[in-house]
């Protein structure tokens, strides 16, 4: 084996940063908080992490300079993981807050759970049934659950970019994939063991990338 | 499927859990993380710590404990007591905390839960209701239920939604304590009342309460103490009688 990989959190005040860098230790995995550019381009794996609201995390994103490294960081085809609103962040459009700009990396838009009778946040446990095979979801069996705390789902053009679907209301992509690219909606770092096996999974693959 | 959450609840006394938790496997009943590694392994969908530390020199305890538990629990958990300013809740969800609590602060500052949702989201900010029945409604107590406020608990919980609460830990002064089934008319009052998920405490005495409050209460998640404290119920078994009544409920892991 050759030097442990460079796995880079990327640091924007995110609520959950801290929670991802437990669940990483705890999975044997000693991540860098950085909100550093030049991490971000000499990283071997990047997660985004994300609670909160969108518009936030864009302004965020964009005082600490972050935009275009996370957009040429994925167009690096380098492993990637968004978390929740690190999900959202990465398509299109999110409709939160009148509407706010997001890094158009995955096309599709993010939209409010406006459904009669449905308590929002979407708070608590819920099943994920994988759409199809990748290695993040690799020993975890499909319909498993995992813990949700979000207002707004996301909405990509191609539904081909599914992994992972889930019911709250309507059936939404819950994770989604595309290349280099992993997102999920679900808080890993919050769903017991089956979280931590999605950070265990990642972990493999950034170190066999 | 969404399924309704299974919720224990600890009192904290300066970093210790208190309240005679009992369980001979443990070495140390007392300790915040070994208890909640249990609950974790039997089901817990979550856990909430209160903090009753009488004394505000103690806070470093507690502090201790949150950062302690999330280091080697990863299920959410909320923290209350104590929390009276932003930054008190800042500190809390630094430290490692998913959600903080709070009840007199509230109602002394109602701005505290806007504050509070717009810094940090409201999915962090849980508003607890002590609430006594008053024959016509219920009526907001606080102080941990000693003192009256003379404000309406159903019009409390729809300011505090609209104020940006994103959970309310709804209490009943009449039936905690008495393990005799939660308050069913006020959750369910409560429950249609607003839009964001009611947590039901105060009264279970097993399962079948714990459905009740679920089915005609209408709550989303239920909170208990004792009886899993002390061990008259495992979360493991309350899962499956509410599984068998048709709840849906995570499945207890097998480890």
């Amino acid at each position: 084996m050759g030097a442990d990989p460079f796995l880079v959190v990327v640091d924007y005040d995110a609520g959950n940063l801290r929670s991802v860098e437990r669940a990483l230790a705890h999975v044997g995995v000693d991540a860098s908080i950085s909100a550093d550019w030049a991490d971000l381009a000499r990283a071997d794996g990047v997660i985004l992490p994300g609670v909160g609201a969108a518009s936030d995390t864009m302004a965020k994103l964009g005082e600490r300079e972050l935009t275009e490294p996370l957009r040429e960081y994925v167009a690096s085809g380098r492993p990637f993981l968004g978390i929740c609103m690190g999900l959202q962040a990465l398509l299109d459009h999110s409709d939160e807050g009148g509407g706010q700009e997001c890094l158009g990396v995955l096309p599709g838009t993010v939209r409010h759970f406006g459904f009669d009778h449905l308590k929002v946040p979407h708070m608590g446990w819920n099943q994920v049934e994988w759409v199809r095979e990748h290695r993040i979801t690799e020993d975890i069996p499909s319909g498993t659950y995992f813990y949700f705390v979000h207002s707004f789902y996301p909405a990509p053009d191609d539904s081909g970019l599914a992994l992972g679907e889930t019911t709250y209301g309507l059936t939404f992509p819950s994770v989604l994939a595309r290349d280099n690219v992993v997102a999920t909606q679900f808080h890993p770092e919050k769903s017991g063991d089956a979280g931590l096996a999605i950070y265990a999974n990642f972990a493999k693959w950034v170190r066999e990338a | 499927m969404l399924t309704k959450r299974i919720i224990p609840c600890f009192d904290v006394d300066r970093g210790r859990v208190v309240k005679g938790v009992s369980f001979i496997e443990l070495r140390d009943a007392g300790d915040p993380v070994e208890l909640a590694k249990l609950y974790d392994a039997e089901g817990a969908d979550e856990l909430v710590f209160l903090d009753i530390t009488a004394s505000s020199d103690n806070r470093a305890t507690v502090y201790d404990m949150v950062s302690a538990t999330a280091d080697q629990v990863f299920i959410p958990f909320t923290v209350g007591g104590g929390i009276r300013t932003t930054s008190d809740m800042k500190t809390m969800l630094e430290l490692g905390a998913d959600k903080v609590s709070i009840n007199t602060a509230a109602v002394n500052d109602p701005d505290l839960v806007n504050e509070g949702a717009y810094r940090f989201g409201s999915q962090c900010i849980v508003v607890a209701i002590d609430a006594k029945g008053t024959g016509e409604g219920w009526e907001v107590y606080t102080h941990g239920g000693r003192t009256p406020t003379g404000i309406d608990a159903i019009a409390w919980a729809r300011e505090v939604v609209e104020r940006g609460a994103g959970e309310l830990l709804v209490t009943s002064m009449d039936t905690d304590g008495h393990q005799r089934g939660y308050d069913i008319p006020m959750l369910a009052a409560m429950s249609e009342a607003v839009n964001v998920p009611v947590i039901a405490s105060g009264g279970a005495g097993g399962p079948d309460h714990m459905a009740e409050a679920l089915t005609a209460g209408k709550a989303d998640a239920v909170l208990a103490a004792s009886i899993f404290h002390f061990g008259t119920y495992s979360i493991r078994e309350v899962k499956a009688a509410l599984s068998e009544q048709g709840i849906a409920m995570r499945p207890v892991g097998d480890r």
